[in-house]
């Protein structure tokens, strides 16, 4: 058993190296402004994200829909902590450059936009984290809304430059920001599940009831979830501002929360190494592989049927309503990746071709005795 | 100041609009007394019923002229009927014992499912929505000048509702229903048919939305893809201010939501705040009558 544990670590810095030098590479190779470079950006945003909200819907099993909110909240603190003296009179040009005159170093302002998001959710998580599953979900996708509105309000604008969009703040050169930031944040949420108090999580998951008796103090598990989740929502939304070069309230409606709530079914609910595996293919999937369903194609003489503007969209979602029907566990289910079970499987694979070369008919269900 | 013409000209469209979200308000509350769903596909149904009255007429007005519009409206509600039964018998049914978690997330799916779809084939910009001649007449009543829209709306509003209440209240249909929204299970061991009471919920409220489409359309002269979802929400709100499950309730809820709604919309200053007022109505009536004006109380089971 030691062995192995030995083996998986080794493999898991492999992979890891591995990475980072892709990653080094496409930096600093003409790759960095290709699609595959946008997609490994986004997908790990979109993975920090997507993990964030599993950590509430997935473990903690509280039904929320304020994902866009407190990206919203993380995207703009940031982006206003951020945006260079010089240029807040451009940026504020109906507001006389704002209120703010500052300008943060990027990682307090990072750490900052998440604080700001964890506060909001403490604040609304006292009245609406008593409520039960479909009324928290609708409650806090209202909540959503709301910061919309009072974002976007005329009265606030010295602030939050009301509904005009938010720029030329502070963003990242190597796309090893992203990988980073989001490599920190959902190693933390790992530990936290992992500890006691995940287990508490899971425990409110299966039955709030049971958990209470069993001792389990509900409200404050409960907002300990919420507030994490959000403090790592407003990362991501930080984070998301950075790639995207702006940050505008406009863009952060309730169906940003519904694609991420999907990836989290795409993935697996209940599982980290699925909502990352998912969001990657998600965004690759959406941003790169299935373009070509937009373009209306014709080859040779023959026009391509369905093809054209949405078509990439409608089979999506015909793709996620099969998920949500049929494959229920989505691509992981509550499993983990891990290394036990790939060499498992490459074992099996190589005992079955042993076995089809040597004659020898597999036994089913042990293993062959030589 | 305004004088009194101003203030009744809001409170007529008002009155209106909260009808028109009383429409929809049923939809929610009757399915989610039965099945407990919040059925999220509710507000894109109302937009897609939208969607296909345009195409209806369009397509027929090269052979029917005028009678178009009567065909559009006869299809348009069968239609709209149509797929709401579908959508429960598909994405829903299957999922009947499942995590409630599971239904709401299929709800969310088909919600997206309309949306993009129509997205895709109306390549996403507005369409006008056909001009209902009658309706758009302007009539004189003392010093106010409303269409005969604004005053059909809420007149046949009432009426619908009065009707759905005495069915609910007073046909063997109704009281199934009663039942099955009372006790799940024990409705099922007394023999009522289950699957037949949810579709037949479903086509009441399929067929309030497209009667709501067709009025809200009317009055605000266009559709595009992604309009179904605001009024889809905020009648949910309405509903669950009411007290999610009873009729009345929800009828109330809207009205009162519609009524604020256009006050606060008419005022400059806080316009941007009209959707958020309505979040915020929801998050206070939650924590101060979480059952709403009229809901019954629900007890929890261990």
């Amino acid at each position: 058993m030691k062995n192995n544990k030995k083996r998986n670590l080794l493999c898991s810095l492999l992979l890891a190296a591995a990475l980072v030098a892709l990653l080094l590479y496409i930096d600093n190779s003409p790759l960095k402004s290709s699609m595959l470079s946008t997609v490994l950006q986004k997908g790990a945003i979109y993975a920090l994200l997507v993990v964030s909200m599993n950590l509430l819907n997935g473990f903690t099993g509280l039904f929320s829909l304020g994902q866009a909110g407190f990206m919203l909240l993380g995207a703009y603190t940031y982006a206003i902590l951020t945006i260079p003296v010089a240029q807040r009179i451009n940026v504020y040009q109906y507001f006389d450059g704002g209120i703010v005159q500052f300008q943060m170093p990027q990682i307090p302002a990072l750490i900052l936009a998440g604080l700001v998001a964890a506060v909001f959710a403490a604040l609304i998580g006292a009245p609406v984290l008593r409520l039960k599953s479909d009324y928290l979900a609708i409650a806090t996708l209202g909540f959503a809304e709301i910061l919309r509105a009072v974002i976007q309000w005329e009265k606030l604008g010295p602030l939050t430059n009301a509904s005009n969009i938010l720029r030329k703040f502070t963003g990242y050169n190597s796309i090893l920001f992203p990988f980073i930031v989001s490599g920190i944040c959902i190693a933390i949420i790992v530990l936290l599940i992992n500890s006691t108090y995940g287990r508490a999580f899971k425990a409110i998951r299966e039955d709030e009831i049971a958990a209470e008796a069993m001792g389990i103090n509900l409200m404050k598990h409960k907002m300990l979830s919420f507030c994490t989740s959000s403090f790592f929502a407003g990362i991501g939304g930080a984070l998301l501002a950075m790639f995207q070069f702006n940050a505008h309230a406009k863009n952060f409606t309730t169906a940003m929360t519904y694609e991420i709530l999907l990836i989290v079914v795409i993935g697996g609910i209940g599982s980290i190494t699925g909502s990352i595996l998912g969001s990657f293919l998600y965004v690759a999937c959406s941003e790169w592989w299935l373009r070509f369903l937009d373009n209306p194609t014709v080859i040779g003489t023959f026009k391509v049927p369905l093809l054209g503007h949405g078509f990439r969209m409608v089979v999506f979602s015909v793709v996620i309503m099969v998920i949500v029907l049929f494959y229920r566990q989505g691509l992981m289910g509550t499993r983990e990746f891990s290394w036990d079970a790939v060499f498992a499987f490459f074992g099996k694979l190589g005992r079955f071709f042993r076995n089809l070369f040597t004659g020898k008919k597999a036994v089913k269900g042990g293993v062959v005795h030589e | 100041m305004h004088d009194f013409t101003y203030y009744a000209q809001i409170l007529i469209s008002g009155l209106t609009i909260g009808s028109l979200y009383a429409l929809i308000a049923i939809g929610y509350t009757m399915v989610y007394g039965i099945l407990r769903l919040i059925n999220f596909a509710h507000g894109d149904m109302f937009m897609v019923a939208g969607f296909i009255m345009i195409y209806i007429t369009s397509w027929s007005s090269s052979f029917l002229g005028a009678g178009s519009i009567v065909v559009g409206l006869i299809l348009t509600l069968i239609l709209t009927v149509i797929l709401g039964v579908m959508i429960e018998k598909v994405a829903y049914k299957p999922l009947r014992s499942a995590p409630r978690m599971s239904v709401m997330i299929s709800a969310i799916g088909v919600s997206y499912l309309l949306q993009n779809l129509s997205t895709y084939v109306t390549g996403g910009l507005a369409q006008s929505y056909p001009n209902i001649p009658w309706l758009r007449t302007e009539i004189q009543i003392g010093s106010i000048t409303v269409r005969r829209l604004a005053i059909l709306t809420p007149v046949l509003t009432i009426l619908l509702v009065i009707a759905l209440v005495l069915l609910i209240k007073h046909t063997k249909m109704g009281m199934a229903m009663r039942a099955v929204a009372k006790d799940f299970d024990t409705a099922q061991l007394m023999g009522i048919r289950i699957d037949r009471i949810i579709s037949f919920t479903f086509v009441i409220g399929s067929f309030l939305a497209a009667v709501g489409s067709i009025l809200y359309f009317s009055y605000i002269g266009q559709v595009s893809p992604t309009i179904g979802a605001m009024p889809g929400l905020k009648s949910f709100v309405a509903a669950v201010f009411g007290g999610i499950g009873s009729v009345p309730g929800a009828v109330i809820g809207s009205y009162i939501i519609g009524i604020c709604e256009t006050f606060i919309k008419s005022n400059q200053n806080i316009s941007i705040f009209s959707n958020a007022f309505t979040f915020a109505l929801l998050i206070i009536i939650l924590l101060i009558k979480p059952n709403g004006l009229f809901g019954e109380k629900l007890k929890e089971k261990v």
